[in-house]
């Protein structure tokens, strides 16, 4: 009885469903806010206030208007460098993982038995490259006395020091990242299933080859999910650190060629704590990869096919 | 398709796998050879099998063994998965399953924070924990995950709660059940695939992530595995410490493919489904 009273009490001063919802919803998104303002979009507005300032964590943040970004864009040698190193990196590691996950793929896809296993095998890089195990294997491996130069021996080509020469090491960076192709790898696989067998079916009637298959139906129904894997990789790749670091010993070197971007920042802010030109570098990498996206986002119209549902 | 090309094909993909994973497989066989015969006997099979390396390289600080940069791990990856699940999936309940106002504004900023580079965060994060005196303590690793700023595990929590049948939670709901029953009794638990995923890709991001530990744990005895693992870098990397480099680099790894592998079965789709790495 008095349960009931209790219960019609509530029933009068009770907001609408709707916004009963409403307010939940906001109380299960707190956290998610206090994340937003502190740690996602808060530092993000606050680096932009201080690469404006020469700021050193012991006195003050000074405001010195353009002088970070005019330094590093005109004058810091090390920052050219390091724009050099992660354009190769970025540009050499993209579309090397997009071939070699497109092509595995679509030869797993081809109806072979073991694919489980085979899925699995070419994605156990991708769970253990960014490791620093795997950076201190990779030096080792294209090092003096690596097993890419036992490799070489066998057909009597005379080794070096991979990691050690400026104009070989960017590329062991690359084969590192490219080494981790099977997570794009898996993605190709989900979406080749997703093309009807019928496709291929009506095509092979027709009498069409397998590469004239590939381009005329693979191709475009999977574009989706190579754009996707493009965006993916390209900001996955702007960001690498970890081996960069380990394949320089924490140096950038040899001459600069492993300085990648990250690595460049995280020296002017904890090495050298040049706050102000750290958070510099850091808006110039947003708006560099804001950019990229977009011109990604506008060619997708271009060569992306979203299947007749959207046309 | 012929014999021929399908045997074709299968010989390619293992030439592949082999000197794709032929790095990995010398480096756990020479973790178990005498430091001498490392680089004098190539072949994949030791001639003599010893743990000196693994002792080698467990003792090779002189203030802290290597069990302790293991422990460290898994005490922040722990509260890592524990920080992830709470975050992602409350905000992920709310994304998927509640109707509120300027609900799509805030998923748009959602779905943009995944794009954000961390390094834009970077120094004002830096600054706010050295504020709050937790630089030197686990707090900046694992707080954040708490408040669900992870957006990737928000992202794979909303596309996998949003295909749960609606009629579940219309029946709590005539029951009397509040949203906070409807998202801990009913949707919570539906949703243990999405969760493992959560859970597994925490530990492996955690676990590998080198620059964030890098810039909070600058004590040893903080000091994680990928921390540890990088004082072999101060130690000049001679001939000296080389196997037991290579041993505790074995001995990193394992926990990474244990828990996939362990996990696999609820992991097949989390994966294909959002493309994590």
């Amino acid at each position: 009885m008095k349960d009931q009273h209790a219960r019609s009490r509530r029933k009068r001063h009770r907001l609408t469903p709707q916004q009963s919802e409403s307010r939940a919803a906001y109380m299960f998104l707190m956290p998610w806010f206090i994340g937003l303002v502190l740690i996602t979009i808060g530092p993000v507005i606050a680096s932009l206030y201080l690469s404006f300032t020469r700021y050193n964590l012991f006195s003050a943040p000074q405001w010195v208007g353009f002088e970070n970004y005019i330094d590093l864009l005109f004058w810091d040698q090390v920052f050219h460098d390091s724009v050099i190193a992660t354009a190769i990196y970025v540009l050499c590691s993209v579309p090397l993982i997009l071939i070699a996950s497109l092509l595995v793929a679509a030869v797993l896809n081809q109806g072979l038995s073991g694919l489980a296993i085979y899925r699995s095998l070419f994605y156990i890089p991708s769970l253990i490259g960014s490791s620093v195990a795997i950076g201190f294997l990779w030096l080792q491996v294209f090092g003096d006395e690596g097993i890419f130069n036992d490799f070489l021996g066998w057909f009597g080509i005379a080794g070096k020091s991979w990691v050690s020469d400026p104009s070989t090491a960017p590329a062991t960076l690359v084969a590192l990242n490219v080494w981790t192709f099977g997570a794009s790898m898996v993605i190709f696989l989900a979406g080749l299933r997703q093309i009807p067998a019928s496709y291929y079916e009506a095509a092979k009637m027709d009498g069409a080859s397998s590469i004239a298959i590939f381009r005329r139906i693979t191709l475009p129904l999977l574009s989706p999910i190579i754009f996707f894997n493009l965006i993916l990789l390209t900001i996955q790749s702007f960001q690498g650190f970890t081996q960069a670091w380990i394949l320089s010993r924490g140096t950038g070197g040899p001459a600069n060629s492993l300085m990648l971007y990250t690595v460049y920042l995280y020296k002017q802010a904890f090495e050298q704590l040049n706050m102000g030109a750290a958070t510099a570098m850091a808006w110039l990498l947003l708006l560099v990869i804001a950019l990229i996206t977009g011109v990604l986002f506008w060619s997708a119209r271009y060569w992306v096919f979203y299947g007749d549902d959207k046309q | 398709m012929s014999q021929v090309r399908r045997l074709a094909m299968h010989m390619g993909l293992v030439v592949a796998l082999c000197a794709m994973l032929y790095p990995v497989a010398w480096m756990i066989s020479s973790s178990f050879k005498p430091e001498a015969m490392i680089f004098s006997s190539p072949g994949l099979i030791p001639e003599v099998v010893t743990l000196e390396n693994y002792r080698n390289g467990w003792f090779s600080q002189r203030d802290a063994t290597f069990g302790l940069f293991l422990a460290n791990s898994f005490i922040v990856c722990g509260f890592a998965i524990i920080g992830n699940l709470f975050g992602a999936s409350l905000a992920g309940y709310a994304f998927a399953r509640l109707k509120f106002p300027l609900k799509r504004l805030w998923f748009a900023i959602m779905l943009g924070s995944i794009m954000l580079p961390i390094h834009a965060q970077l120094v004002p994060q830096y600054l706010l924990f050295l504020k709050l005196g937790w630089v030197n303590t686990y707090l900046p690793l694992i707080v954040p995950k708490f408040l669900a700023t992870d957006a990737f595990f928000v992202f794979l929590m909303v596309q996998f709660m949003r295909t749960l049948p609606a009629e579940l939670e219309q029946a709590a709901e005539i029951d009397g059940a509040t949203f906070w029953q409807r998202y801990w009794r009913i949707v919570l638990p539906l949703s243990l695939p999405a969760l493992v995923t959560t859970a597994v890709f925490t530990f492996i991001f955690t676990y590998n992530d080198f620059l964030s530990q890098l810039i909070y744990l600058q004590e040893l005895k903080h000091k994680t595995v990928p921390l540890g693992l990088a004082l072999f870098l101060d130690a000049g990397g001679g001939s000296s410490s080389f196997g037991g480099l290579m041993s505790m680099s074995v001995l990193s790894i394992g926990p990474v493919l244990g828990f996939f592998l362990a996990s696999q079965r609820f992991l097949t789709r989390g994966i294909a489904t959002q493309g994590l790495k």
